[in-house]
């Protein structure tokens, strides 16, 4: 299955739900695109909703710390919400869960972006 | 099912690293492996076959990738081959170091080796042989046991 994105604006924020699988070649490509758009775009307060995304390799690990870097580098934000098992146990060995901000509520997670 | 052995010669391209990873789901599921090992083998997979197909055949149409399965009464033994230049483990950096933490390559061998009971790499002047080995009933003591 390919890897599904749109986006929602929701006070200020703009959510990205992903579904599917980031993987190397389409699903990798559909997230990179899609966060450069927003922030071409002046959209930098991004909160990416993982919570339909089924699988990840590496190539997608490499691509979330590839839009938390781009976002950060262009005075933006960037939160992860609703992590799968799968994608948070990824996270927590690669010790990536704790260098990015994980939310689990998404009126919470819109909350703690700087206004 | 003890000694089966299939072996699968594929093309260095993206489908044969989603090829890879499908097969690999279905003969640990066959092997008897749990959802959670089967999503681990063929994830090992799926990193050993990215490696072959994009790091080692560098995606050359004239390369080709080996992928081979072996049950035994014990393992799953996974061995794929590319013809690349060959790997040099030595050199891969830990990508759990502060200083790669945030680099957006370099996890593949790493999760393979979090995945996997064995995880052996052989490189040579005719390319890169990763052997991946997991236990069938999950841990190295019950195949000490058996060889005992």
């Amino acid at each position: 299955m390919t890897m599904k994105s749109s986006t929602r604006q929701v006070d200020g924020v703009t959510i990205v739900d992903l579904s599917g699988r980031i993987t190397l070649g389409e699903g990798s490509v559909v997230l990179r695109d899609t966060v450069r758009d927003l922030l071409s775009k002046g959209h930098k307060k991004i909160l990416l909703n993982l919570g339909d995304v089924n699988y990840i390799d590496s190539s997608g690990i490499g691509e979330l710390v590839s839009a938390y870097t781009t976002s950060k580098n262009q005075g933006g934000e960037l939160k992860l919400l609703n992590l799968t098992k799968k994608v948070h146990d990824l996270l927590q060995i690669t010790k990536l869960y704790t260098v990015f901000d994980v939310k689990d509520d998404e009126a919470n997670a819109v909350k703690a972006f700087s206004k | 099912m003890s000694g089966n052995r299939v072996s699968y010669t594929l093309d260095s391209t993206l489908e044969t690293v989603n090829s890879a990873e499908e097969t690999a789901g279905r003969m640990a599921a066959e092997a008897g492996f749990d959802d959670e090992d089967v999503m681990k083998i063929s994830m090992a997979v799926r990193e050993a076959a990215v490696n072959a197909v994009m790091h080692g055949n560098a995606y050359s149409p004239g390369k080709k990738v080996t992928l081979a399965f072996e049950r035994t009464a014990h393992d799953l033994v996974i061995t794929i081959r590319d013809q690349g230049a060959g790997l040099d483990a030595s050199k891969i950096p830990d990508p759990l170091a502060p200083e790669n933490l945030m680099k957006t390559s370099g996890r593949g061998i790493f999760l393979i080796r979090s995945f996997m009971d064995v995880v052996e790499i052989h490189p040579s002047q005719s390319g890169t042989e990763l052997k991946m080995i997991k236990h069938v009933h999950g841990s190295a003591a019950d195949s000490k046991e058996a060889s005992q």
